[in-house]
């Protein structure tokens, strides 16, 4: 069922467009993850849906029932802010039942949610400090548990963990992960700009970009079959390689004749009239081999960084604006300076044409 | 010389005395008595920086210590003897204090001060909170809050003068100058009040003078912190349900919570030596006498050094004890 819908949603600052023609669907357990580059409305859009912020055109619907001017307490969501904002002047008790007691709820009824939410957390052996006596780690758990108690059916998270460190992030994460799967009624909405965030605990991961949404998916199909350049790129670290070319054969596989010399394979199909047609292909770095016989790309290796269990291969960008990036399993110290051959499965080869891929023209 | 040409001077061989001393000490210390060089170069350096900071804090200790520091020891000493006529002074121990607490007078202005010393920072606070919270988010809340300010600018006695004309009584037949009486009149009374003879409730209409002044302040420092709180913890009180108001008592205010309470000892103390408005309004009489006032009746018109004295210690201590605890509450807010 449709948990949350989102129709035509647009937000404007006076005369500047931030969001423009939104549509999305979510259904009842999802956890969605909203990326993009920084600026692109990812934090709006969250604060649209959470009634922080104004929504200019378009409806927001909750279980069916437009938001728009229902006022933030009564939609249902609870939200986790990436600076806490827990209240300074409350022990973590006070802070989590806050929402309760403004409802008027029992105080039986209010101590049994706050327990149970800090059990949830382990948070228990710090109910009654201040925020200031807790560690980073500990904030976002209460920040997290305030919004458990209340039980919404949307959880709102703005970058949630970028306030902590490399470790706790990882660890967070995991967490959140678990308590997701512990609720699986409840929809979680997740704003970041970690891309293994986004990945790994994505049901479908929204990308912003250009005032609208560029994709939507899992995130596997994402990084399979990416609809545009932008997704391609976005998607995936070090981004997709893109090299411009022409259609030199069509059919069940097309042959792209590149701009760099070789002939590159990919096992989407185009129709003949697509022939001489002006494309980019795309090779994400992992997809790369080394391949001296049939290679349709060949460069000279000008940098390298090995990160141990894989190894960057970085190529002297002769016509091509952005350099090749490669990206071969193991350790290659010896290849500074080189010259390699590079080939790649034709079902990793993408097409696009003016930006957008060709299988989701055809 | 004319007066502005003499200020003027004043000022430039103060400016310049000081850069002197400053400059002409710290260089006496480096070159001569301490050089960093020869054998004891390193000793010299360490000694010449402990001296230091007592060399530039020299002029300052010396002036506080002449005036402050002696004249509460003088007072004390003061409170203490009787001046004995001819010339000289006789111990008297405790006789003055005793003399004072025998008057109804010094009674009066205790019990005023203590009305003044509730009535005041509480309202002062208040109002200054109340226009810091409202005046924030309206596009002619700074034009507001710099109208609000302004009696901060003008001197407890031009403020005292200002109000004497709001409380101005003229006999009944010829129109009144005085907008309270005026406004009395116009709503039905029957004949102008002359307010500021009324007992007890003159001392109200004195004290809303000092709470239009210190308004101003409040409403200063108050706004700054309310600036200062994170607006995601608004944010999030507003996703919790609150209303308005509980956002402001629950959230914000116990937020500010130490600003307030700085604000409320700061008026606190300039009530307690409140003496100005008093003084210009109805000089104590129809009991509306301070602690102040009372000092200075005693002291300079009384000629009374001894009981004057008594009182200015009775002010002191009751000062103190709020400075020394507004001076930590100001420093924790530091932290
Ligand atoms: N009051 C405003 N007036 C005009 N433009 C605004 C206003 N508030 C935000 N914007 C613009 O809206 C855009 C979206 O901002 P938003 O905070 O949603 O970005 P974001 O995707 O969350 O970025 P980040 O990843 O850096 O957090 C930004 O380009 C910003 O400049
Ligand atoms: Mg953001």
């Amino acid at each position: 069922m449709s948990e949350l819908k989102l129709t035509d949603v647009a937000k404007t600052y006076g005369s500047i467009d931030v969001l423009k023609h939104i549509d999305l669907d979510i259904d009842t357990g999802e956890l969605i993850v909203f990326v993009g580059p920084s600026g692109c409305g990812k934090s709006t859009l969250l604060r649209m849906i959470a009634g922080l912020e104004k929504i200019s055109g378009g409806t927001l619907e909750i279980e069916g029932q437009v938001m728009n001017d229902v006022p933030p307490a009564q939609r249902g969501i609870a939200m986790v802010f990436q600076s806490y904002a827990l209240y300074p002047h409350m022990t973590v008790r006070e802070n989590m039942a806050f929402a309760l007691k403004i409802a008027k709820m029992p105080t039986a009824e209010v101590d049994a949610a706050v327990e149970r939410a800090a059990r949830i957390l382990q948070l228990e052996p710090f109910l009654d400090r201040l925020p200031k006596a807790l560690s980073g780690g500990q904030r976002q758990r209460v920040a997290i548990g305030r919004a458990i108690v209340r039980d919404p059916k949307v959880y709102l998270f703005d970058e949630p963990l970028s306030n902590l460190d490399a470790a706790l992030r990882v660890a967070t994460r995991i967490e959140i992960a678990r308590l997701k799967e512990a609720m699986p009624d409840s929809t979680m909405i997740y704003v970041t700009h970690d891309q293994v965030e986004a990945m790994t605990l994505a049901s479908r991961i929204v990308v912003l970009a250009n005032k609208g949404v560029a994709q939507v998916g899992t995130p596997l199909e994402l990084y399979e079959t990416p609809d545009n350049e932008f997704v391609a790129q976005f998607i995936g670290s070090p981004a997709m390689n893109l090299l411009p070319g022409v259609i030199s054969g069509t059919g069940e596989q097309t042959s792209i004749k590149l701009d760099s010399g070789g002939t590159a394979v990919s096992s989407i199909a185009t129709d003949p009239d697509q022939m001489g047609l002006k494309v980019n292909i795309g090779v994400r770095p992992e997809d790369f081999f080394a391949d001296e016989a049939s290679g349709f790309f060949e460069g000279d290796v000008d940098f390298i960084e090995a990160l141990g269990e894989v190894t960057l291969l970085y190529f002297a960008s002769a016509s091509d604006a952005d350099g090749v990036v490669a990206k071969f399993p193991g350790i290659e110290k010896n290849l500074r300076g080189h010259k390699v051959k590079l080939n790649a499965d034709p079902a990793k080869v993408h097409l696009f044409h003016n930006g957008v891929s060709i299988r989701k023209r055809s | 010389m004319s007066p502005a040409l003499q200020g003027l001077l004043t000022i430039a061989i103060g400016v310049s005395g000081c850069v002197g001393y400053f400059y002409l000490s710290n260089q006496f210390l480096d070159k001569v008595l301490f050089p960093p060089r020869g054998p004891n170069a390193g000793r010299n350096i360490n000694r010449a920086n402990m001296i230091r900071p007592w060399l530039f804090l020299f002029p300052a200790l010396a002036a506080l210590g002449l005036y402050l520091a002696y004249p509460v020891v003088e007072t004390l000493r003061l409170s203490l003897t009787e001046r004995v006529p001819g010339g000289g002074y006789r111990w008297v121990g405790l006789d003055n204090y005793t003399q004072m607490a025998a008057e109804p007078k010094f009674w009066e202005a205790m019990r005023n001060n203590m009305f003044w010393l509730i009535v005041v920072p509480a309202m002062s606070t208040a109002f200054g909170l109340l226009v810091a919270q409202l005046t924030d988010r309206i596009r002619w809340g700074n034009f507001a809050k710099s109208l609000i300010f302004m009696p901060m600018a003008i001197s407890f006695v031009g403020a005292s003068v200002i109000w004497k004309l709001v409380y101005d009584s003229r006999p009944a037949e010829q129109d009144q100058i005085g907008i309270l009486n005026a406004l009395y009149i116009f709503f039905g009374g029957a004949e102008p009040q002359t307010w500021l003879t009324v007992p007890f409730w003159n001392s109200f209409f004195l004290m809303i003078v000092l709470i239009w002044i210190q308004t101003g302040f409040a409403m200063v420092i108050l706004s700054a912190a309310l600036r200062g709180i994170p607006e995601e913890t608004i944010e999030a009180a507003i996703l919790d349900g609150a209303n308005p108001f509980q956002i402001f008592f629950r959230i914000k205010v116990p937020q500010i919570k130490t600003t307030i309470l700085v604000v409320w000892t700061t008026i606190t103390i300039t009530v307690l030596k409140v003496f100005d408005i008093v003084f210009a309004m109805t000089n104590g009489q129809w009991e509306t006498q301070v602690l102040a006032n009372y000092m200075y009746d005693k002291l300079f018109r009384g000629d009374d050094w001894g009981v004057g004295s008594a009182s200015a210690m009775v002010i002191m201590l009751l000062v103190t004890p709020i400075l020394i605890w507004n001076v930590r509450n100001a420093r924790k807010e530091m932290e």
